[in-house]
């Protein structure tokens, strides 16, 4: 069978690397797999540019990263990790030189996304701004979806929110990309996030939902009930983790007794917080309680 | 005379650049500069003060713990907890940090740093029958490159053997690093970004199964420590030799302590640790650690110099990015005016240097074993043993922690928010010592300050000029080939830098954000 290879370019803007971190924290496939084997039959990843892993450093790094942009215009996935800092040029998020000058991410981020096939938002601070883009968003922070939409950019954009999000989220979306081309309007929600992965609330799949439909309600961290009174944003975040679990289904958010943070939504952090108080503003939180 | 620069340094965490001047080789002068700004202190000001556990783990998603944990710790503090926190949540919390510890360091020394010493050119002629090795070398004969090439041309010096053998390693351990955070998850939830560790204990009950499931795990990992991770290292040293004779700070190393033993003493400076607090000088002369000694110079960096010299409690950010002279955004802390090393390395040094038993014992039966003396690490590859010791020390410990759990018995303190108050937290990442600064008005955050590892290790030149460890230990190095300059990263990497973490004290110059400048 003919084999294809799909190059990616990971660019990592005003983030933490989390990211990158989760998706290694893939089970089936593994990070080896992904590195090394078919994701797909007949498709292998080709991680071209990754700043996390790659072998090459400094300005070969860089001229990787251009080399592809390139040679492979129009087939490479692009993977934006991190928030696009706009505020003055961009000057708060760099990478690499030219004419020895700092060339911002936001400039490296505009030139990829037109080169691309898809762009892959992955993460908070890459899809709706994050932590870096939290009040006041001294860096002037942006999500990638904004930042194609200012610039006329015509790629298609597929956002993968979470901070971190659940590796299962992109390699499922990458996935589907290899198996069965880029994701239709139909395969998408209101904000360009896969419906099968962001398709229902953690309120609708909760283990302790019938806590909350009987009104036994946790006073404190630690006890029995709905953690709502705590804070909880389960109900009003779209995410599947109550059913898939995270780590290799060992825990989750609320399986630990913690309330849900809302980190797949664009309210996070300034609106679901604060994180352990009870909602008392749900007007901006769009409820959408079944 | 010639320059060098190196931008992006990969394999690190974060966005950092180095600048090496040469003469004839011989590095002169190194210049370490972090590119990316976020501004964490701003976006937590006017936060509930809870939320801040949260939003400084996602300073770094390698090392979110070290920030979870100094910021439960400097909540507590600032809500009278410190004499409250139950036992049980007091151990979780050390085995979720110590998980990470794990975690970040396996992640360090085969995923960011042994392509700096392995060559997998050399896996073309494997005919064994490992199928690790075997994936890898089919993957780089079809044609496959990325993410392994191009690299630096150099001096790659194991043998086949060593060379296939690490190469398998390097997936082997990819697959045990997943683990750690499995293991982490028991009890924090998920991980990165654990949900786990809160003001006032942590919120996972221990049970026998999640206690059984973790010991499983501890054991398993302990077993690649000892049987793989060390004699890895090992074999690295046996080739690289002269790197255990270069790369040495000379700085005094410094350490917070991390992994609470007891609530006592209250005074988190004298807090009964696994690792003790202190400083050690490269004799293994010792001194207490005293915090208020601490402040930030900002000479050369892209701050007024009206700031410079404060305690990161009463500190300041008014940029300046036009200063001359100035060429990192990192500010320059210091100790008593002296730029101090922080990691592993410095943890050993102030435990051996106190003679506390679990840290010199291990330290002084390893020595002997590698027929090594304590000076020896005192350079590149000793920082990798020691990071390797390290991972050791924690994950045996960890294994007769998660035993002293007891299902049942409180994990959690409530409390009420207070409206005026100030807490601290100090610990160890797995990169070196992390301090949180909390003050607390009506209620909310009004300022909230981090000094961590890599601001240290990475830090520029202070107001007396005097050069960062990174820079220090980079200066005198030989450079063989300016085109590939493998000793400087070697040399960079065995820091195990963390930029995300090092810079995040920016308010950016400019009108509209001038009333958010903390004073």
């Amino acid at each position: 069978m003919e084999t294809k290879r799909q190059p990616v370019i990971w660019l990592q803007g005003a983030g933490c690397t989390g990211c990158s971190i989760s998706i290694m924290n893939s089970v089936s496939p593994s990070i080896k797999n992904l590195l090394l084997d078919e994701v797909v039959p007949g498709s292998f990843l080709q991680l071209v540019f990754h700043p996390t892993l790659m072998a090459a450093t400094g300005e070969a790094s860089i001229e990787v990263m251009l080399d592809t942009r390139e040679k492979e215009e129009g087939r490479y996935i692009l993977v934006m990790e991190g928030g696009i800092p706009t505020a003055r040029g961009g000057i708060f998020a760099t990478v690499g030189e030219k004419n020895k000058e700092p060339v911002t991410v936001l400039s490296r981020f505009v030139s990829l996304a037109r080169g691309s096939l898809a762009i892959i938002a992955l993460g908070d601070c890459a899809t709706f701004g994050g932590i870096p883009a939290a009040r006041p968003n001294p860096t002037g922070c942006k999500g990638a979806k904004d930042v194609v939409e200012e610039e006329k950019i015509d790629v298609p954009i597929i956002n993968v929110p979470g901070c971190p999000p659940h590796p299962d989220w992109f390699v499922g979306t990458v996935a589907h990309i290899l198996l069965y081309g880029l994701m239709s309007s139909d395969d998408l929600d209101e904000l360009n996030r896969p419906k099968i992965f962001y398709g229902q609330l953690i309120h609708e799949n909760c283990p302790r939902r019938p806590y909350f439909d009987e009104g036994k309600f946790a006073r404190k961290l630690g006890e029995e009930g709905c953690l709502y009174e705590l804070g909880c944003k389960g109900p009003f975040t779209y995410a599947d983790c109550p059913l898939r679990h995270w780590n290799g289904g060992v825990n989750w958010v609320i399986g630990a007794g913690s309330p849900c943070l809302g980190c797949t939504e664009p309210s996070f952090p300034d609106i679901t917080g604060p994180f352990y108080k009870k909602i008392s503003h749900w007007e901006k939180l769009k409820p959408s309680l079944k | 005379m010639e320059k060098v620069i190196i931008d992006p340094v990969t394999r690190i965490e974060g966005h950092l650049k180095v600048e090496v001047t040469l003469d004839q080789g011989i590095v002169k002068e190194a210049r370490t500069s972090g590119t990316l700004f976020r501004g964490f202190e701003i976006i937590l000001k006017g936060r509930d003060p809870r939320d801040a556990s949260q939003i400084t783990q996602r300073v770094c998603g390698v090392c979110p713990i070290a920030h979870a944990t100094a910021s439960v710790f400097a909540l507590d503090q600032a809500f009278g907890l410190e004499e409250k926190i139950p036992s049980n949540a007091r151990i979780i919390r050390n085995l979720i940090l110590g998980s990470n510890f794990l975690q970040s360091n396996i992640l360090h020394f085969y995923h960011l740093a042994a392509l700096d010493f392995v060559d997998l050119n050399r896996l073309a002629r494997y005919q064994g029958e490992d199928a690790r090795v075997r994936a890898l070398k089919e993957f780089l004969a079809g044609g496959n490159s990325s993410p392994f090439f191009p690299r630096y041309e150099g001096d790659y010096r194991l043998d086949d053997r060593a060379n296939e053998e690490l190469a398998s390693h390097y997936l082997l351990a990819l697959e045990v690093r997943r683990k750690t955070h499995e293991m982490l998850a028991i009890f924090g939830g998920k991980m990165p970004h654990n949900v786990g560790m809160v003001a006032g204990g942590v919120t996972e009950k221990p049970t026998v199964d999640k206690i059984s499931a973790f010991l499983w795990r501890v054991n398993e990992i302990r077993e690649f420590i000892d049987n793989v991770y060390f004699s890895d290292v090992m074999r690295i040293a046996e080739k690289y030799g002269d790197y255990l004779e270069m790369g040495a700070s000379g700085y005094r190393f410094l350490s917070y302590g991390a992994f609470n033993l007891n609530r006592h003493p209250i005074d988190q400076t004298k807090r009964s640790r696994l690792y003790p607090q202190g400083l050690a000088d490269v004799a293994l002369k010792l001194a207490d650690l005293e915090p208020e000694r601490i402040t930030e110079q900002v000479k050369n960096s892209w701050y007024e110099d009206e700031i410079t010299n404060r305690h990161p409690s009463r500190g300041d950010t008014v940029p300046s990015e036009n200063k001359s002279g100035g060429y990192s955004w990192i500010k320059a802390p210091r100790y008593d005016g002296e730029p101090c090393e922080v990691g592993p390395l410095a943890r050993l040094a102030v435990g051996y240097s106190l003679s506390q038993p679990p840290v010199r014992d291990l330290v002084e039966k390893s020595l002997s074993g590698m027929k090594l003396k304590f000076p020896n690490l005192l350079s590149c590859l000793g920082r990798h043993l020691a990071r390797a010791l390290d991972t050791k020390l924690v994950a045996d410990a960890m294994a007769e922690w998660v035993l002293q759990l007891k299902p049942g018995e409180p994990i959690y303190v409530a409390y009420e928010l207070p409206e005026e108050a100030e807490g601290m937290g100090l610990t160890e990442a797995p990169r070196g010592s992390v301090g949180h600064w909390i003050r607390i008005k009506r209620g909310v955050i009004d300022n909230y300050q981090l000094v961590v590892p890599t601001t240290w290790n990475a830090s520029p030149r202070d107001d007396s000029n005097q050069p960062g460890p990174i820079e220090k230990a980079l200066t005198g190095i030989k450079v063989r080939d300016s085109r590939n300059p493998l000793e400087v990263v070697r040399i960079i990497r065995s820091f195990d830098p963390c930029l995300a973490c090092a810079v995040h004290f920016v308010t950016p110059k400019g009108r509209e954000l001038e009333w958010f400048r903390i004073s």
